[in-house]
């Protein structure tokens, strides 16, 4: 185990783990980041500042990182994580009435989690199945040829 | 007991006696003994088949083709086509007997007619979690042969002869670039592969990587024998999960088999490769940016020179290419450049993916020869418009590319055609747009994209993108000014010039190619307030057409804000003030009688 | 085997073509295009009833997958292998039709005419 003890996450064997796997080494930040978030589903902020105290880095350069890339997410997300390809393909294709359809039913904006903690809206600009468009993403699961009706079904199954 | 090579089973149920089966039989039995088939094929009475509509019926064993509405006349052709020599009569055939002679081939086949497979060869054909399959299909044969026959200079001039240039956006000649890397002084130098496929609407990497890694791989591993590296590094766009997780399959069993690692073909190379997941941010397929993610840093570019050739990633001589890049070269090597640079346009050698989407009947990859034209590729290999509506454009080469109108569709594409064109080949994605595309709202589109993916490090991109952005969006909403489009003009020429990194010097480009090809759908916009395809909510207007309305009422019933009035079974009227345009009444209406304009 | 030599790969390539041809010889093939293309129309879904129809009537058959052939448009995509036939591809499949391709095509041999696509060598 890790002898860092800087914030409540040192609590966290996981946590520790992935900072001693990626001692050492070059170009670490990154991958260290998305393990971390893998634990809460966000980076709180004793995180990062537990992995700049680890890495030996000032707190703004990791900061710095994790704010510019979309994948992180510095506030707590949903159970489920939705994200409406907003991509040439599926634009051309109306992915607009998709969005508005997930919209309305979570009653969420892009960027925005749903009242009861279920899903959280997510902007992408393409996730590359632009054949089926327009589509979009829950967690892993990509879902093509959707029409709004489509959309109503599928996010009654989660 | 008498043995027959075949059978001949003709109904004589109630519905095909009735529509002649016992002439039929009888001139069956006429004909076995015309061609002395009589002692080879029998022929048998059957009970009713059901298909009785269908009938006479004749069903011949052992193939077990099923004739169908079988005439006296058509016996003769039977029994001398198929019993005889073995070809079934294709009229006779009820259509749901298909044979495999009736399937189109895949070479006839609309879709495929046209394409050049190569580095999409296999994919499709071979599990791409077995790596002996690729093994099979010649895989590794190049390595072999470039490490243990040819001096990584020759393999240098091999890619250099075949002309292969970068498939990722620019198109650099490969060759050269790898000349540069092996010339640079260094004692560790990098291979690296852009896998951050980030141009919305392409998806050709995606595919190598999901259905054939191993080409990749190959391709990386010639690449780094080539300029003298030893380790690589594969940068994957993390919305890929499916990508890095096939990736990690491949790098693994080709580990196992000594493909990658030490001593590689007893030659003495070496080659280790990783994995590095991209964590969302377009500006990352620029090479400078995407070092620096690599490196765990913000994923801004820097200015060239030096160029990673020189100092890439750690500071080290660097190699950057694309998925396609790579995937061309084991096919090169095993080939050899002659036949590579056999195929495409003076300048543009080999094959060109793209990725065909929008209003096209045939989405998917198609990957063609180089000079084809964007006509046959549309509307031979894509099949043309849905709904057979009107062509209006397409966009190519992503955000940084530009539309290309209807009357340069005969245009031979390659690198140098399309730039000339005010577009560009960008990664290959194929947006085809129908009439009811607003160029205005496209352009405003494409720029809302690369505001929000500009990094922020140079001011021309930055700020000069959102000028740009909100001059669009003032005009989608009807508020554009005179001298909007000299604006426009004057900030694209100033972004392009002035802008640190490949995305800002080609952002103006959407914006640009729009002007250039639909000038008047601007001025439409900004001098009629008028979205000439109904596309900008704010400029349309919606009304009802009396001949059409029969006053059901259903529109005023769904209209939000009560725009809509009228007496039952008389024509209704929208009251334009109190309009909001949303649709509702547009889509409730079942007899078209609302439109927009 | 790790690879030392062209002809250690010239080996392996040899036993890797064996077992393909023997894999078609021996009896029928069914393949299902799993890229993300395929798997977003519901390949997963066809993958399922294939296994379950295969598995209900106790059919030696073997069942793959590969990448994606770029026939986007067609997904989901399956491919029937027969010893001594052309290959061919089934587009737009749902699970529901899944048993009709077993029992006429794979079982009968009579290629399903509403969703095939093309034959290939």
């Amino acid at each position: 185990m890790g002898k860092c003890c800087c914030g409540s996450d040192c609590q966290d064997s996981r946590f520790t783990e992935i900072l001693e796997q990626y001692k050492g080494k070059d170009g670490v930040l990154i991958p260290v980041l998305q393990k971390a978030q893998e634990i809460k589903g966000y980076l709180p902020e004793e995180t990062i500042r537990a992995i700049a105290d680890y890495f030996n880095k000032p707190y703004s350069e990791v900061y710095g990182v994790a704010t510019f890339y979309a994948q992180f997410r510095l506030k707590p997300s949903g159970e489920n994580i939705i994200r409406v390809c907003a991509g040439t393909a599926c634009h051309v294709r109306g992915g607009k009435k998709i969005l508005d359809k997930v919209c309305s039913e979570l009653n969420v904006a892009p960027g925005e989690t749903s009242a009861d903690g279920k899903f959280s809206l997510e902007p992408v600009a393409c996730l590359g199945a632009c054949g089926l468009a327009p589509v979009m993403m829950i967690n892993d699961t990509t879902y093509g040829r959707l029409t709004p009706e489509k959309v109503t079904e599928i996010l009654a199954k989660y | 007991m008498q043995i027959y090579r075949g059978h001949v089973l003709i109904c004589a149920g109630t519905g095909c006696v009735a529509s002649g089966s016992k002439k039929v039989q009888a001139e069956m039995a006429n004909q076995l003994e015309a061609f002395n088939l009589e002692n080879d094929i029998k022929i048998v009475e059957t009970g009713c088949h059901g298909f009785c509509e269908m009938g006479p019926i004749v069903i011949v064993y052992p193939e077990g083709i099923f004739y169908c509405q079988v005439k006296m006349e058509d016996v003769k052709e039977i029994v001398e086509e198929h019993l005889l020599k073995g070809r079934p009569v294709k009229r006779l055939l009820f259509r749901d007997q298909m044979t495999e002679e009736m399937v189109p081939h895949y070479r006839d086949i609309d879709f495929y007619k046209k394409q050049n497979r190569i580095v999409l060869g296999n994919c499709g054909f071979i599990n791409p979690e077995n790596i002996k399959e690729y093994i099979a299909r010649d895989g590794y044969e190049a390595l072999a042969k470039a490490l243990t026959q040819m001096t990584p200079e020759q393999v240098i001039d091999e890619v250099k002869a075949s002309g292969l240039r970068g498939r990722g956006g620019g198109g650099f000649p490969t060759g050269l670039k790898w000349q540069f890397a092996r010339d640079a002084k260094g004692d560790k130098k990098y291979v690296i592969c852009n896998a951050d496929e980030g141009d919305p609407g392409a998806f050709m990497d995606r595919s190598v990587l999901e259905g054939d890694p191993h080409a990749l791989i190959e391709g990386m591993a010639i690449a780094a024998y080539a300029i003298g590296s030893d380790e690589g590094y594969i940068y994957v766009r993390a919305e890929y999960p499916l990508a890095i997780k096939r990736l990690q399959i491949a790098i693994a069993q080709a580990h196992e088999l000594g493909l990658l690692g030490k001593d590689i073909f007893g030659s003495g190379f070496n080659f280790k490769l990783n994995i590095k997941e991209g964590a969302g941010a377009f500006v990352c397929g620029e090479e400078t940016a995407l070092i620096a993610s690599i490196e765990g840093r913000r994923g801004e570019p820097r200015v060239r020179p030096p160029f990673p050739a020189n100092k890439g990633l750690w500071g080290k001589p660097s190699n950057v290419n694309n998925v396609e890049t790579f995937a061309n070269v084991p096919r090169i090597i095993a080939k050899g450049s002659q036949w590579y640079a056999g195929m495409g346009t003076e300048k543009s050698k080999g094959t060109k993916v793209f990725a065909l989407t929008g209003k096209v009947k045939n989405t998917g990859l198609a990957e063609v020869t180089m000079g084809l034209t964007l006509r046959e590729i549309i509307f031979e290999i894509g099949g043309g418009i849905i709904d057979d509506k009107k062509f209006k454009a397409v966009q190519i080469g992503g955000p940084s590319g530009g539309c290309i109108p209807e009357q340069l569709l005969d245009l031979p594409i390659d690198y140098d055609s399309l730039i000339s064109a005010g577009a560009m080949m960008g990664s290959g994605g194929l947006v085809v747009m129908d009439e009811d595309t607003c160029m205005v709202e496209l352009a405003r589109f494409f720029l809302n994209f690369t505001q929000m993916e500009s990094c922020g490090k140079c001011t021309p991109c930055r700020e000069g993108t959102k000028i740009m952005l909100d001059i669009l969006e003032r005009i989608t909403k009807g508020e554009g000014k005179e001298g909007d489009i000299e604006l426009l003009e004057s900030l694209a020429k100033t972004i392009k010039s002035t802008s640190l990194c490949g995305l800002g010097q080609t952002a103006p480009n959407p914006v640009l190619a729009t002007l250039r090809y639909f000038r008047d759908e601007y001025e439409a916009h900004i001098k009629e307030k008028r979205c000439p395809a109904g596309v900008c909510t704010a400029l349309a207007s919606y009304s009802i057409l009396e001949d059409k309305c029969i006053g059901c009422t259903a529109c005023a019933r769904v209209c939000p804000v009560n725009a809509i009035s009228g007496e039952v079974k008389k024509p209704h009227k929208i009251d334009p003030a109190k309009c909001i345009k949303c649709g509702a009444c547009a889509q409730a209406c079942k007899f078209n009688a609302i439109v927009k304009k | 085997m790790a690879i030392k030599t062209a002809e250690d790969l010239k080996k392996i390539k040899e036993v890797a073509l064996d077992e393909a041809t023997a894999r078609i010889n021996d009896g029928t093939q069914i393949m299902v295009g799993m890229g993300t293309c395929g798997i977003a129309a519901g390949a997963r879904d066809v993958m399922t009833a294939i296994m379950e129809e295969v598995g209900k009537r106790n059919l030696k058959i073997a069942i793959t997958w590969t990448g994606c052939i770029g026939m986007c448009e067609k997904e989901v995509l399956v491919d029937v292998l027969r010893p001594g036939e052309k290959r061919i591809t089934y587009g737009n499949v749902t699970p529901q039709i899944v048993p009709r391709i077993i029992t006429e095509h794979v079982i009968n041999g009579n290629i399903v005419e509403e969703y095939v696509v093309g034959k290939l060598d």
